[in-house]
């Protein structure tokens, strides 16, 4: 069974929702966001979405732009991002690991090679953010042969009809875009969040991961009880860009990131 | 939702030919389709159905052709540049003068079928991108006829350079909104624009200048700058009685090119050779040429050449036209290099300045410098050809908002 769904059914056993926090690879330097990625499922993290930084990530808010750039920077490449997740499966067997990112540098690398490494390296999900399913035949069989679940993404203006077309197809869990707009901006109302619910329910058995807008412990306990897991990511992305000095990491940065996933963790647990 | 693509091409859709792209999936061969976000998909869904719709309603024709030949001032003329072929001593070189266009560009063919299709879809705000300004300024003037909120993204860098296009748009009417992610060009405001898109699903419009971008953006832009080759054929005829043997149009995304190439895709006599940037040569690193030196990859919304590193990072394109410093080009332009029905050339900065001059004194046309790449590919084809040939050569912009790099360049100081 994929560490995906064991995750998922053992939370769902514990009554719980997950916390999904989001880290950049490289964001400021290899050393930090390897650091942070080692121990986040002490502090809490669920599952873990590594983001693979891109040049131009146009659904992206200026926060997480900010921070691929910092990524690439420091010289994050898919091999490197590929390489980190190997050295964190050497401590953790168990946290699944889903990679965010933009199609092109998977198209560069090559679909099928980068389906085969990912999975050796310890990748559990990809979610690529540029590829709707109408494309997604370009991943699709390459990651399925290799157990690699590729998460769909559901949007507020996502009508049922393109529900239920995009979604029997899906695997591992379902991401829900809760704000049409960009990431780190606006935040859905719990309201919003539980009209949108039923909608997602009525055509798949997935468990639901929100995302988009989700920045403080209290709306992170909501999104995660609403759904079935809370995605957080220009939250901690800000709080890491403000312990740099000149881009550089401090003493800082992995401490301040790590409390406040604490924080959201305990809000998530009740 | 539709996923059947009807082929729109002004010809009827002939099963051998090349104009009956792109298919269902918004692709011309592998190039193409609609590589968005979940939140664009049903935007770019009602866009392709509304246009579809549009396409077949016999009054959107009607009011277009209004719209063309009363407010731009269609058609452009087909002039027989006669001091220019003395000159370059072989081929006969005519030039399509879409400079001649209201707003000074052929960018105004685009817009102004995008804005009465917004209009139609009861969108009441448009953003869009904009390089050198001309689709910037094209859309703030469509958007101040039809009273609709404009906002433009224009790269902080092409800000700078471009001013007078940048007051125009704001004497317009529209707000411009530099932006200053990456190099600020006009990759970087392609990116903002589609940010606030997605922001704003419920009353905004899209208006994308070029041809590239998700299906059907494409397609549209292309059918909507055809007119640019379908009057050159007619106008060929009754100036020669034939069609031309070159067709020539500098490229950025791609969009003049598209319209002046696409009614003759299905004439294999007729040669087509699209004009690239090569900025400050192709080998330099400091070029804009994706075909020449890019590979297959995606980008905003569509499967194209692009210029990029090793690892799929998009690389920032250098040309002299702010217009043309673009990494990536039309999907259809990528195909038609693939299947050999159009050939991609590289001009240089240099080239290019000095083409902008030769134009200028030869016939009293100042040509904008995207067009100016243009030329300088047709000086250096002219005079390899007997007298008995026939050039024509896309004057896509006048030169008026370029005259101020050009100074620079040439160590004026205005």
């Amino acid at each position: 069974m994929s560490r995906i769904k064991t995750r998922f059914d053992a939370l769902k056993a514990e009554g719980r929702g997950a916390l999904i926090p989001y880290l950049q690879a490289f964001d400021p330097d290899l050393e930090t966001s390897l650091e942070l990625l080692k121990a986040m499922p002490a502090a809490g993290a669920d599952l873990i979405e590594i983001g693979v930084p891109f040049s131009d990530p146009s659904a992206d808010g200026l926060t997480i732009q900010a921070a691929a750039l910092r990524g690439l920077k420091a010289g994050a490449t898919l091999t490197r991002v590929l390489e980190m997740v190997k050295r964190f499966r050497e401590g953790d067997d168990a946290t699944p690991i889903v990679l965010m990112g933009y199609l092109n540098p998977i198209d560069s690398y090559g679909p099928a090679r980068f389906c085969a490494d990912a999975a050796a390296a310890g990748v559990d999900g990809l979610i690529v953010v540029d590829l709707p399913p109408e494309e997604a035949d370009l991943l699709e069989d390459d990651a399925r042969a290799n157990g690699l679940d590729i998460v769909r993404l559901v949007a507020p203006n996502t009508s049922d009809a393109r529900l239920r077309q995009i979604l029997p197809e899906a695997s591992g869990f379902i991401y829900y875009v809760s704000i049409t707009g960009i990431t780190g901006t606006r935040t859905a109302t719990e309201d919003e969040l539980a009209a949108a619910m039923p909608r997602i329910r009525a055509v798949s058995d997935l468990p639901v991961a929100v995302g988009f807008g989700i920045r403080t412990p209290s709306q992170a306990a909501v999104a995660s009880r609403t759904g079935d897991a809370a995605v957080v990511a220009s939250a901690l992305i800000t709080t890491l860009a403000a312990t740099l000095d000149d881009g550089r990491a401090t003493d800082q940065t992995v401490p301040r990131v790590l409390g406040q996933l604490r924080e959201l963790a305990e809000a998530v647990r009740g | 939702m539709s996923t059947t693509a009807t082929p729109q091409t002004s010809a009827p859709a002939q099963p051998n030919s090349l104009r009956t792209g792109p298919d269902a999936r918004g692709r011309f061969g592998t190039f193409g389709g609609r590589f968005v976000a979940e939140t664009l998909m049903p935007l770019v869904q009602d866009l392709e159905a509304a246009y579809d719709a549009a396409q077949a309603d016999p009054m959107f024709h009607v009011k277009l052709s209004y719209y063309f030949r009363d407010y731009v001032g269609r058609p452009s003329p087909l002039w027989f540049a006669e001091r220019l072929t003395e000159t370059l001593g072989g081929a006969k070189v005519y030039l399509k003068r879409e400079e001649l266009n209201h707003t000074g560009s052929h960018k105004l063919n685009n817009v102004m079928g995008q804005i009465l299709l917004a209009q139609r879809m009861g969108k009441t705000r448009i953003v869009a991108e904009t390089g050198a300004g001309q689709h910037g300024v094209a859309t703030a003037t469509v958007c101040a006829l039809f009273g609709m909120k404009c906002v433009i993204y224009m790269g902080a860098t092409d800000v700078e350079r471009q001013k007078p296009n940048v007051f125009r748009m704001h004497l317009l009417g529209a707000e411009v909104k530099p932006v200053t992610a990456g190099a600020g060009t006009l990759k970087d405001a392609m990116n903002e624009a589609m940010r606030d898109w997605v922001a704003n699903v419920s009353d905004t419009y899209f208006l994308v200048g070029t041809v590239a971008g998700p299906h059907p953006y494409p397609r549209m832009v292309r059918d909507f700058q055809s007119v640019i080759g379908e009057e050159t054929r007619t106008q060929m005829m009754e100036a020669e009685g034939r069609l031309p043997d070159y067709i020539v149009a500098a490229i950025g995304g791609g969009s003049n090119a598209m319209g002046i190439f696409h009614p003759f895709l299905d004439e294999p006599e007729v040669k087509l050779i699209g004009v690239e940037a090569a900025g400050l040569g192709l080998d330099s690193g400091k070029t804009a040429a994706s075909i020449s030196r890019g590979r297959s990859g995606v980008l905003h919304g569509n499967r194209t050449y692009l210029l990029q590193d090793e690892n799929g990072q998009i690389e920032e394109a250098h040309s002299i036209s702010a217009g043309l410093d673009y990494p990536g080009i039309g999907p259809e332009h990528s195909w038609l290099n693939d299947i050999g029905r159009a050939e991609y050339v590289g001009v240089t900065d240099s080239e290019a300045l000095e083409a902008f001059q030769l134009l200028t004194r030869t016939e009293g046309i100042i040509p904008a410098l995207e067009c100016a790449h243009g030329l300088a590919h047709v000086m250096k084809l002219a005079p390899t050809l007997d007298k008995d040939k026939i050039i024509v050569l896309n004057v896509s912009g006048r030169g008026d908002k370029d005259i101020f790099t050009v100074a620079k360049h040439l160590g004026v100081d205005l």
